[in-house]
């Protein structure tokens, strides 16, 4: 009996954190996926009539502006954010002696919730108080700053914020990779006489590669994911000009009570992030076992 | 040698470059500190300032006349829709929520990542795989049906709710952690420690659990950070008077009724980012570790 036990420790001990994943991961999404395609409004039903509430959902105007919004704003978010990270990262590696102080601060705003960056934000690019007032009282009298209460532009000041909020960490990924990248290879190209420039975009960039699929991963994950961004700055506003899937989403599930609009939405922004996500952990998992 | 003369011929020119160049790069490393300075600069400041200053002066400039009285509110007074008490009841929500949530989720993932790095079985990689898997999924996709198991739990809208939850969704990275921490460790010490006649929660508790300090700092930061700054499982899974400090900071800001007062919503930003920001600056290297584990899986 002991001797029984001792051997099946280990699978009792994984047991209850497997079973929960089995049914609050996989069985939710179950759940999620079949209420998708029945006719719930209010309250679940269970018939499935097909794919009703994808039609809808690609039929309704404010859904397509959600789903618009975020292929713009995943799109600067993750291209600023890399940009801005890699060109920090860089920057910083030159040597200097305050290093550890400014990535502090380029890296602080992770630590933060969105909550907080999107209220920070919000009261910063106020029209009536922040930057707008404060250019303006320079004696810049026209100037106009008005992003996150103009419908057009609304979706711009949620990049702002979020590339505040994330370039830091792009920047702290990056730097770890430049580190990482062999010394040897770098002052032998130095002793050739190879200017810094093209070590860096000739050598060392090109060597990084892996880093910018992981950067991109994270970012393209968090910008999918983004939502309390989006309810601290705008509201989801002017009117749903900043709706993502994600505040679609909530706003179904929890506001409109039309739970099979929900379902499909969140599918969808599921489907987003697999075709993200599994090229990714093939690419991964083939690699490490070659 | 031939290099060394060519340098010291150019040197005038090339200093002057040098130190041009010197310059620029730290008027971009200034600028840039500015730029993710700039919105905590402004809370603080705008947190200290009466309405009418912040009506009357600029967005960027230091108090005139320093007062106190909106982190005050922001604790204390505040009102979230219609209960004025500040975010003190919220914040405490946070704490009391996130304790046990984090410690319960460290705790599991602990053991599981020592299954899975040093006992494997049949499977395991399979099991792994799944909940690595997990840890990418919107949330969004189990929302609803946590939702309706919350209720029929009879755990809805409770802060043991919430940390049921959070527990739920942070098992998938307390695991990853573990487990690649673990996986370091040569297999033959548990091979040995068999010998000698040492059990499972044995080798555990008098090997493995000494090695781990630096582990579960990062992940007890990781997790810390998670549940404290989460807004969607709070403002889902929560109801008046059992928030978290997020909803309920978000509630402060986005409330309608009577004057804005900025300075009070930047205290009580502030005031709901304390506690992540303090871990922060006293642990950062173990958050930096934490988020670039997260990041770079596998």
């Amino acid at each position: 009996m002991t001797e029984w036990l001792e051997r099946h420790i280990p699978k009792m001990v994984l047991a209850p954190s497997f079973i929960a994943i089995l049914v609050f991961v996989y069985g939710f999404i179950a759940w999620t996926a079949w209420v998708s395609l029945t006719r719930s409004r209010l309250l679940p039903k269970y018939e499935v009539e097909g794919l009703i509430q994808y039609e809808r959902l690609f039929a309704s105007p404010r859904f397509d502006t959600a789903m618009m919004n975020l292929f713009i704003f995943g799109t600067l978010f993750i291209i600023i954010s890399m940009v801005l990270g890699l060109l920090i990262a860089i920057l910083l590696d030159q040597k200097i002696r305050t290093e550890g102080v400014l990535r502090t601060i380029y890296l602080y705003p992770m630590a933060l919730s969105m909550i907080v960056t999107g209220t920070a934000w919000k009261w910063i690019m106020n029209p009536g108080l922040g930057i707008e007032k404060m250019v303006r009282d320079w004696g810049f009298e026209n100037f106009s700053f008005d992003w996150v209460i103009d419908p057009d532009m609304a979706i711009y000041a949620v990049v702002i914020a979020g590339v505040w909020q994330a370039s830091g960490f792009v920047m702290a990924l990056f730097l770890a990779g430049l580190r990482s990248v062999d010394g040897e290879i770098i002052k032998a190209a130095q002793v050739d006489g190879i200017p810094n420039w093209r070590i860096y975009s000739a050598i060392i960039i090109p060597s990084m590669a892996p880093i910018f699929l992981s950067a991109f991963i994270v970012l393209a994950h968090l910008a999918i994911k983004s939502f309390d961004l989006v309810i601290a700055l705008t509201g989801g506003g002017p009117g749903y000009a900043t709706d993502l899937p994600a505040t679609y989403m909530y706003a179904m599930a929890f506001s409109r009570g039309d739970i099979g609009q929900a379902a499909s939405s969140a599918m969808v922004m599921m489907a987003v992030v697999f075709a993200i996500i599994v090229p990714y952990l093939y690419s991964e998992l083939r690699t490490k076992h070659d | 040698m031939t290099d060394i003369a060519l340098t010291t011929a150019h040197s005038p020119s090339r200093n002057w470059g040098r130190i041009a160049l010197r310059w620029l790069l730290f008027t971009l490393l200034g600028l840039f500190a500015l730029f993710y300075l700039m919105p905590l600069f402004v809370m603080v400041t705008t947190s200290l300032k009466s309405l009418e200053e912040i009506r009357t002066g600029s967005l960027v400039a230091f108090p005139r006349e320093v007062t106190f009285e909106a982190w005050r509110t922001a604790w204390s007074g505040a009102c979230t829709g219609i209960q004025c008490e500040g975010l003190r009841p919220y914040f405490w929500n946070s704490v009391i929520l996130a304790i046990p949530a984090v410690l319960i989720s460290t705790i599991l993932g602990a053991l599981n990542g020592y299954v899975i790095a040093q006992w494997k079985f049949k499977g395991a990689n399979l099991i792994f795989s799944l909940m690595l898997f997990g840890c990418f999924i919107p949330f969004q996709v189990v929302l609803l049906p946590m939702a309706r198991t919350l209720g029929i739990m009879g755990i809805a809208g409770t802060i043991p709710g919430l940390i049921f939850v959070h527990v739920i969704y942070g098992i998938g990275f307390t695991t990853l952690f573990f487990r690649n921490y673990y996986v370091t460790i040569p297999q033959e010490l548990v091979k040995a420690a068999k010998v000698d006649g040492a059990g499972f929660f044995r080798i555990f508790w008098s090997i493995f659990l000494p090695l781990s300090l630096p582990i579960i700092v990062v992940t007890v930061i990781w997790q810390f950070t998670q549940i404290w700054n989460d807004f969607l499982f709070g403002v889902s899974f929560s109801q008046a008077g059992t928030q978290p400090v997020t909803v309920a900071l978000n509630n402060i800001v986005n409330s309608t009724t009577g004057v804005k007062e900025y300075n009070v919503d930047m205290a009580a930003a502030i005031i709901a980012a304390l506690p992540t920001l303090l871990v922060y600056v006293v642990a950062g290297k173990y958050f930096i570790r934490g988020l670039t584990a997260g990041s770079v899986k596998g």
